[in-house]
């Protein structure tokens, strides 16, 4: 068989790498080469520098060093027992691909992953050797996250977080036993052991001595990782408890959720499905709800009825709908933590309501000019020239949110 | 009515100095014309009079940062609203905090679209490389944003691509960095960009990182919409992975799962590397990864300290080290221990072992007849040398003769040569390279024996000393 073209391993990598959701490339250190000594710089929010047809940002070079691999997890189309074809990069076309398509500003950075070939600490080895020659040789001061593997020597992980910006570490699947069931090789005791030693060394590289130095920084936009969705028969409740834990524990920036998506040859141990893509997105809602609106795990899946979210409204309208006791609300004196419960206001809104009302009490059309969703917020606020009268109550509001019920198919 | 003329590049320092003087002028909004222009002055205009004195006018922070943004908006009536808006503050200082205010509502949503602008400008720009004049690479694009935002940007790109030379053409203006330097200059019509091979690439990249099963058009066409997509490489792809991505999908759900490759079965019965040593004691005993268990009485694994920082690894159990089931304890393992005594090389504390597990041997008559190993029985054994490594983590590794430098480096060739020099294994330990004492036994000559013996001697005293240096 004739080698295979740079072309050709590009294509079979990218496609090995698109189940990872993470495509960020924010949140790092502001680094620049203005000065000409080096090439690249970060912003604070990323950039997408692309979209692809399935609306997922395209920031950075996203690719598998090589799916060759020796696990097999049922979920993933690089398992050893898929026929997918396989490839590997060398590391020094890893670093050329990066450089040649940062230059020409297609890509923040490289997000680089890996199948697991003889052992973790060869795999990870490799892939720190791709971040040390990006940032030592060629001066590279763009965006680099590394997925690591959980078993590699400390010594890697550690090297990793000098030179990448973001380490991840994926859960895979919600719960342990569905993970001993889909992933045998993969060991989920063993990944949070790796989660705490990222946080840890974060720590740790935060610290100065005592004679006021600091030491190098480690991984400066955090870990993260990331769940499928719909694989196992995990619900939404137990999720988002595993959500709550990961954030609280190992302080991650974020858990990406990861609809269980058709791959080509599929194991027959998971048959596919037609992807939850309403779901994902409500997990990613209840998710902000959790970390920016002061939302507890429980206020948000108690009020489901199975312990999964509402599919047809957003969780945070779902809440209100079950505590209608809290509302109307008047915007002109409510706390902070009750304006961000109104369903249709964002954080931006409520920080837009607090400033201008020090200055004169809100109208009906303020708000609109504010960036409020009125038509969601109508019935559960009051305002100087607004009130919903006996709408909040009204037992027919969520009918005038969800979609239309739908006849089901007879075949 | 008096009317001031912005130029095209550098129009906020140039609307700020004049906002200013105006407004210290006394210079009511409805007084006054603004009007943005390259050329010279219109000749109807009538210029408005020079500023005459610099007294200081205060701002809020907030609107210095609005009007940084929206004197780049390509609404003509920007710079008389931002100057309306100044005037209002000089009563109303707290203006700038009342979110709801229509007039300034309206320059948010300005400011707004310029951020966006500016923002996808930075997304948006794909640049060609053109052949180098000197040491920098050279690159450049052709974008059409729809504000004047290109010299607000430029800084972006500027501290982005600091090591090459780049310019980036617009209808309105074009941007030049050379050297590190941003120049600006008149704008141009599209230019014709040489080709660039790399772009092939990237559009193989967009099209395989595309999940066909999840389409969403909607959610990439708000973030990319299509009016940028006529300078965008990729772009040209999008309709085709649109109308294919419902047959793939379906395509991918209808097949049957297929039977696994022949290798995965062997693969996943590889056992897991074992991680504590009587793991690995078991799991070694039980080795069957090549034909030598066949014969052998034992399998031998390492032995010493796991936080040894040195490992010596030798070839292969020899008829003694069968028996005993112990690395190196026949005479030339007897023969190692003493000059190892004499070079002030501490055997115990190092971990020892061998390349090669088991024994191989010829029986002849009573006695067994030593066998080298072959490459693929090396192979083989590399695994257990390998979990040995992982055990025991070593700072240095000490080869004694071709077999372990064989298995640690990659290939045996040319050991006298290379004796005495520090190699690396795969993940980068060194390895320092030295002949195996069984050689010494088998010399004929003793003077070339008592030579060879001091080399070696001196070979482990360097060890010592680099097992003390890395301790």
């Amino acid at each position: 068989m004739a080698p295979r073209t740079l072309q050709q391993k590009l294509a079979i990598l990218s496609d090995a790498a698109k189940y990872d959701a993470s495509c960020a490339s924010s949140g790092t250190d502001r680094r620049s080469s203005r000065d000409g000594s080096g090439l690249g710089s970060t912003t604070g929010s990323g950039i997408c520098h692309a979209y692809a047809p399935d609306g997922r940002c395209i920031s950075l070079l996203k690719i598998l060093m090589t799916n060759f691999c020796i696990f097999d997890c049922a979920y993933c189309v690089n398992r050893v027992s898929s026929n997918v074809e396989r490839a590997r990069f060398t590391p020094e076309e890893v670093v050329q691909l990066t450089l040649e398509f940062y230059r020409r500003n297609y890509i923040e950075g490289l997000f680089l992953s890996s199948g697991i070939i003889r052992s973790p600490d060869q795999t990870m080895g490799d892939m720190v050797r791709i971040a040390r020659t990006l940032r030592v040789e060629h001066n590279f001061r763009g965006y680099i996250h590394l997925k690591t593997i959980p078993d590699a020597a400390p010594e890697l992980i550690a090297e990793a977080g000098l030179h990448a910006d973001r380490i991840s570490i994926n859960v895979e699947l919600p719960t342990d036993a569905a993970v001993k069931s889909y992933a045998p090789e993969k060991d989920p005791e063993g990944i949070r052991r790796a989660m705490a030693d990222v946080r840890l060394r974060k720590e740790a590289s935060k610290e100065r001595s005592h004679t006021g130095k600091r030491p190098p920084r480690f991984a400066p936009a955090g870990q993260s990782t990331q769940m499928i969705v719909g694989a196992d028969n995990s619900t939404d409740a137990t999720i988002l408890g595993q959500s709550t834990r990961l954030y609280s524990s190992y302080k991650l920036k974020r858990v990406y959720y990861s609809a269980f998506s058709p791959i080509p040859d599929a194991s027959a141990k998971l048959p596919l499905i037609r992807p939850p893509l309403a779901r994902e997105h409500r997990l990613y809602q209840a998710d902000w709800l959790l970390r920016f609106y002061g939302f507890d795990v429980n206020e948000i899946t108690g009020s489901a009825k199975d312990g999964n979210l509402d599919l047809d409204i957003d969780p945070k309208l779902a809440w209100a709908l079950a505590n209608r006791h809290h509302f109307p609300l008047d915007v002109n004196r409510a706390s902070r933590e009750m304006l961000l419960r109104v369903p249709g206001f964002g954080t931006k809104t409520v920080g837009r309501i607090l400033t201008t009302r020090r200055h004169r009490s809100l109208r009906y059309d303020d708000l609109t000019r504010m960036g409020a969703i009125l038509k969601k917020a109508r019935p559960f606020i009051t305002l100087t020239d607004w009130s919903p009268g006996a709408l909040t109550d009204s037992a027919r509001l969520r009918a005038a949110f969800a979609p239309p019920p739908e006849q089901l198919s007879l075949f | 009515m008096p009317t001031v003329t912005l130029p095209t590049i550098g129009t906020e320092a140039a609307f700020r100095d004049a906002a200013r003087a105006q407004a210290a002028a006394g210079v009511p909004p409805e007084a006054l014309s603004w009007h943005f222009c390259s050329a010279a002055p219109d000749l109807f205009a009538d210029p408005a009079p020079a500023p005459t004195s610099g007294a200081a006018l205060t701002v809020p922070k907030s609107f210095v940062e609005l009007m940084r943004a929206v004197v780049w908006h390509a609404d003509p009536e920007r710079f008389a609203r931002l100057y309306a808006l100044l005037w209002r503050l000089r009563d109303r200082p707290k203006l700038m905090e009342d979110r709801a205010d229509p007039a300034l509502a309206r320059l948010r949503q300005m400011e707004k679209a310029v951020r966006r602008d500016k923002h996808k400008m930075t997304a948006f720009v794909r640049f060609r490389e053109l052949e180098a004049t000197g040491p920098r690479r050279r690159f450049a694009a052709w974008f059409e944003p729809s504000h004047y935002t290109l010299e607000p940007t430029a800084p972006f790109f500027a501290k982005r691509f600091g090591d090459m030379d780049w310019v980036i053409q617009t209808p309105h203006l074009t941007a030049h960095f050379e050297n590190g330097e941003i120049r600006f200059a008149e704008g141009a019509s599209k230019p014709p960009l040489p080709e660039d091979a790399t772009e092939e690439l990237w559009r193989t990249y967009f099209s395989n990182i595309f999940n066909p099963a999840r389409l969403k058009v909607s959610a990439m066409t708000s973030e990319m919409p299509k009016k940028y997509w006529k300078n965008l490489p990729e772009a040209e792809l999008i309709p085709g992975l649109i109308a294919s991505a419902q047959s793939r999908a379906r395509a991918m759900e209808a097949a049957a799962p297929t039977l696994p490759p022949v290798f995965s079965d062997r693969i996943l019965a590889m056992p897991k590397a074992p991680d504590t040593r009587p793991e690995l004691h078991r799991q070694l005993a039980a080795c069957t990864r090549c034909p030598l268990y066949k014969d052998a009485t034992q399998a031998v694994p390492g032995e010493g300290p796991l936080d040894a920082a040195l490992m010596i690894v030798a070839e292969q159990p020899g008829d003694n080290e069968d028996l005993a089931g112990r690395p190196l304890v026949g005479p030339a393992g007897q023969l190692f221990d003493r000059i190892a005594e004499e070079a002030g090389l501490e055997r115990p504390a190092a971990f020892v072992t061998n390349a090669v597990k088991h024994f191989k041997f010829t029986p002849r008559g009573k006695r067994r007849i030593h066998q080298k190993p072959d490459a693929g029985e090396v192979e083989a054994c590399k695994w257990w040398l390998e979990a040995e490594r992982q055990l025991v983590k070593p700072k240095l590794i000490l080869a004694l003769g071709a077999t372990a430098a064989a298995s640690l480096t990659g290939t045996g060739k040319g050991i006298t040569r290379r004796r005495g020099s520090v190699e690396q294994t795969e993940d980068g330990t060194p390895v320092y390279l030295s002949v195996h004492p069984s050689y010494l036994l088998r010399l004929p000559d003793a003077a070339l024996r008592e030579a060879e013996t001091e080399r070696f001697r001196e070979d482990l005293r360097r060890v010592a000393e680099m097992v003390r240096g890395a301790a």
